[in-house]
């Protein structure tokens, strides 16, 4: 076994895909999953479009639930518990493993509520504006709005809104914190910001980080995963995790063809 | 960054914040529990009306009506006589008849320029006020085919009531030509166009044809809306007790009975054969209206306001 | 050779000369009916204001405050009916809008299966379909008999008219405020969800105040059409010229005034009644005007 790889396994995991298949309706759209996620890591997912990357993180915070074609056999873990056991209740799971979009898609009212709304339906008590102003700066937003806190979540650029919706999420305090491709419809400019903080708050957060850029899953993840899609008999795009290892691993290293096809740029 | 300390984290988010059970005693689980059950009561509050007022009509109705309501008279007060809606319906049919000879054409024709010709500016505001026009009371639509055939006239007449059914149909015309038309592809359009077409042979010959199962729903809807109208018809065809006379003539010089006001007068008429037949005329009426509701809606999922 | 070629061409061209002027005949043609929608709406404004004339001369602003109503002595005041058409106009409302906009949620959020949804939503729009002097007969036949029974109701009288009206109102609330929010983005439902609301949590303060504009607007055209309501109104509000707090007291209303005496009015009184419709259209207008803005701008978000 190759040594980094040891290193790898000793990290505590807090996400734990056993054996996992994903269906809507009868199709198959992610088969046989295996991986771990690490604690206070950022792990990365990137393959192909269409290989389930969202599917598989939806599934993490139950957000698939609403999706009524939906399935899930296998089991998937968080720390030791089973989040589709049937006493699990979703809304919990949520609170706990919080989730940023691929388009920054702010509340229809102001920057402060945006903030306060996650924390208020959760029962917070304590100081509404401290919580506010931390998860603002937490989200590197604070000096851009603190004058205009008032204003609508939708009137502030791109970039800032995307900040504004991962503020939204920390506010809550999660553990866990999924990306799907968040900077994906970012300048490249908001887009370093949002990796810039995306190294700091994997010091509280773990982070889980759908990106279709190489070059930022290099430059963000600790733990890269690649997925890929086959076309099965009955012409079905079916998806499975090829591999996952250490990031240095996956882009220097890495065990499969398909991957350093992949990364490469030399895919499909 | 965020609160250090677990325990004073604890304390802010309250009891359960580490929990992932379902905790079917929390407030908030019984607060959506209770919305839940709420809306679903709002649901059937909603749905009982219909099936009340159609189950009353067509328990009146059958009792009261007969092969004879189709083709009498309505009955004098303080007699034994049944008496039936035939002149009424004719009445119906002559001026929902005029309403659409005068709504149709027009109708399509002001859809046809919304959507294939209009500057969108121009578009926007013409919409606009075609949409304002279905807003107002038809009571005043009444009043205005008062002041304009009535009083010119000066009798009540079918063309009045017409004309005032027209003014309602109108909207619902122009409105569902507009939408259907702006529905087909502009593939096709360019297809007529590159063969030489000119745009009204491109829009009466590709276009149109088209649109027609969507044009068809929408003026049925609108005839639906039209023979269940009164309020317009009341001071514009007023009623008669006897037989229309179909000259053309005569259709500009006298009252013309409808069964909408027939359930009118004859509903809050204190004689009963006169209530009963109000009974008949309405349950041929949603007869009449739902069965074009129905066709209307199955043909295509529009609405009829 | 030359002589063929020069003769179609010169039929190309006469067929064309001719087709240009038919096809900017239709256009226009297509315009002018276009405009006369238009043209109709300002048409029975000025109709309506020129006949009323008379009456505003004479009245003023006065006779929105005025009780009496009385042809033989020129003197005229829609004050009772101006409440009654409020007052039934609101109960309607204040019924209707809790339950249109419960059942708007129902039917807009994924609580039942496709198929169930769609029956239900087309039985809603169904009772739309009711002609009103059907809910008027029903209402003097059913309605009133049975509330006799239940309240000291005692004739036709405010109450059962606004109980009617505001099933009557309920489809448009319900169509409208289902529209909005089913056109919000599912983008925003995720994002709460995400957060750990519940589905209540998400319905309450994201999706209504995301909709609200399209449900205002559905509001709006429910409340103008209640305002324009005639036949069931005029069958079921007893008709007296008072005013009372009592629901269980006879009133009247602006169009039940005009459905009643604008048959047998003559002079004066015909013009006292076009400054009642003429209030009536203007109030209406108004409150279109408004609730079709918000409507539009929901449909272009
Ligand atoms: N709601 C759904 N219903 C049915 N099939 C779905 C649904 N969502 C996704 N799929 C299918 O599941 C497969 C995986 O989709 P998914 O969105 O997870 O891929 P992805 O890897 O995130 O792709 P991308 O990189 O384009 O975002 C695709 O074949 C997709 O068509
Ligand atoms: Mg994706």
């Amino acid at each position: 076994m190759n040594p980094l790889q040891e290193t790898f396994q000793q990290t505590e995991s807090i996400l734990r895909t056993e054996n996992a298949n994903i269906y809507y309706g009868q199709f198959l759209a992610l088969k046989g999953i295996n991986l771990d996620v690490q604690k206070n890591k950022v792990t990365a997912f990137i393959g192909p479009s269409g290989c389930g990357k969202s599917t598989l993180l939806r599934c993490y915070n139950r957000l698939n639930d609403l999706i009524p074609s939906f399935r899930l056999e296998g089991k998937i873990s968080y720390y030791d518990r089973d989040l589709y056991a049937p006493n699990i209740d979703p809304v919990q799971v949520r609170r706990k493993i919080g989730m940023v979009f691929q388009k920054p898609n702010p509340f229809p009212k102001s920057i402060y509520d945006n903030i306060a709304y996650g924390a208020r339906i959760n029962g917070y008590k304590g100081d509404m504006d401290e919580l506010v102003e931390k998860s603002l700066k937490g989200a590197a937003l604070w000096d851009e709005v603190k004058d205009k806190l008032k204003q609508d979540g939708r009137a502030i650029s791109g970039g800032q809104q995307q900040r504004l919706c991962i503020a939204r999420a920390i506010a809550v305090q999660p553990d866990i914190v999924l990306m799907d491709e968040p900077c994906s419809a970012l300048d490249p400019i908001s887009t370093i910001k949002v990796e810039e903080l995306i190294h700091e708050l994997k010091e509280q957060y773990t982070i889980v980080i759908v990106t279709h850029n190489m070059q930022q899953a290099s430059r963000v993840a600790d733990t890269t995963a690649f997925f890929n899609v086959k076309v099965t008999d009955q012409g079905n795009r079916q998806g499975f995790l090829v591999e996952c290892d250490r990031t240095e691993v996956i882009f220097q290293n890495p065990r499969e063809e398909s991957t350093q096809q992949y990364i490469s740029g030399r895919f499909g | 960054m965020l609160s250090d300390n677990p325990d004073s984290a604890q304390s802010l988010w309250g009891i359960n914040n580490d929990s992932l059970e379902y905790n079917p005693n929390s407030n908030r689980t019984r607060f959506g529990i209770f919305m839940t059950g709420l809306v679903s009561l709002f649901t059937a509050i909603a749905i009982i009306p219909l099936f009340v007022v159609l189950s009353y009509l067509i328990i009146n109705g059958i009792e009261h009506i007969s092969f004879n309501s189709f083709f009498e008279l309505p009955p004098q007060a303080l007699t034994q006589d049944p008496g039936g809606f035939g002149n009424a319906l004719i009445g119906t049919l002559i001026m929902v008849g005029i309403g659409l000879a005068l709504s149709v054409p027009i109708g399509i024709m002001a859809g046809i320029y919304l959507s294939e010709f209009s500057h969108p500016n121009i578009a926007y505001w013409l919409r606009f006020a075609t949409n304002v026009l279905s807003g107002v009371p038809s009571i005043i639509v009444g009043t205005f085919a008062y002041g304009v055939l009535v009083v010119t006239f000066k009798s009540y007449s079918a063309w009045a009531g017409g004309f005032a059914l027209a003014i309602l149909m109108l909207p619902i015309i122009v409105r569902t030509t507009d939408e259907a038309l702006q529905l087909i592809s502009q593939d096709i359009r360019q297809a007529s166009v590159g063969v030489g077409a000119n745009d009204y042979q491109t829009v009466l010959q590709i276009v149109i044809p088209s649109a027609v199962p969507a044009i068809v729903t929408g003026v049925t809807l609108a005839v639906a809306r039209a023979a269940g109208e009164t309020a317009p018809l009341i001071y514009t065809a007023g009623f008669n007790q006897f037989w229309p006379d179909l000259k053309l003539q005569a259709l500009s010089s006298q009252p013309i009975a409808s069964l909408s006001v027939l359930i009118y007068q004859f509903g809050i008429s204190p004689y009963e054969n006169q209530q009963q037949l109000a009974w008949a005329a309405s349950f041929i009426l949603m007869i009449l209206v739902m069965l074009s509701n129905i066709v209307a809606r199955i043909a295509t999922t529009k609405r009829n306001f | 050779m030359s002589f063929t070629n020069n003769s179609a061409s010169r039929t190309i061209q006469s067929r064309s000369a001719k087709e240009r002027t038919l096809n900017t005949g239709f256009i226009v043609f297509s315009q002018i009916f276009a405009w006369s929608v238009a043209g109709t709406l300002i048409w029975l404004a000025c109709l309506v204001g020129w006949q009323a004339i008379p009456a505003i001369s004479k009245f003023g602003l006065g006779f929105v405050f005025t009780s009496s109503w009385n042809p033989p002595q020129e003197s005229f005041g829609v004050w009772p009916e101006v409440y009654g058409t409020l007052a039934s106009s609101f109960i309607a409302l204040a019924l209707s809008v809790p339950i249109g906009l419960g059942v708007a949620i129902f039917l807009s959020e994924d609580y039942l299966p496709t198929p169930v949804q769609r029956v239900l939503v087309f039985l809603v729009e169904l009772l739309a379909a009711i002609p009103s002097v059907v809910f008027g007969l029903w209402g003097i036949f059913v309605l009133i008999p049975f509330l006799k029974e239940l309240t000291p109701l005692k004739s036709p009288a405010l109450l059962p008219a606004a109980l009617v009206l505001g099933v009557m109102i309920l489809p448009t609330i319900t169509a409208i405020s289902r529209d909005a929010m089913i056109n919000v983005p599912q983008d925003l439902r995720q994002a709460a969800y995400g957060l750990g609301a519940t589905r209540w949590e998400t319905i309450i303060q994201i999706l209504i105040p995301a909709a609200s504009s399209g449900i205002i607007g559905g509001v709006m055209l429910a409340l103008g059409r209640a305002l324009g309501e005639t036949m069931a109104v005029t069958m079921l509000i007893g008709n007296a010229n008072q005013v009372s707090l009592s629901l269980f007291a006879p009133a009247n209303s602006i169009a039940a005034r005009l459905a009643n005496q604008f048959a047998e009015a003559s002079g004066l009184q015909v013009s006292a009644l076009m400054y009642a419709a003429l209030i009536l259209f203007g109030l209406t207008l108004a409150i279109n005007i408004i609730a079709q803005l918000l409507v539009t701008r929901l449909q272009k978000i």
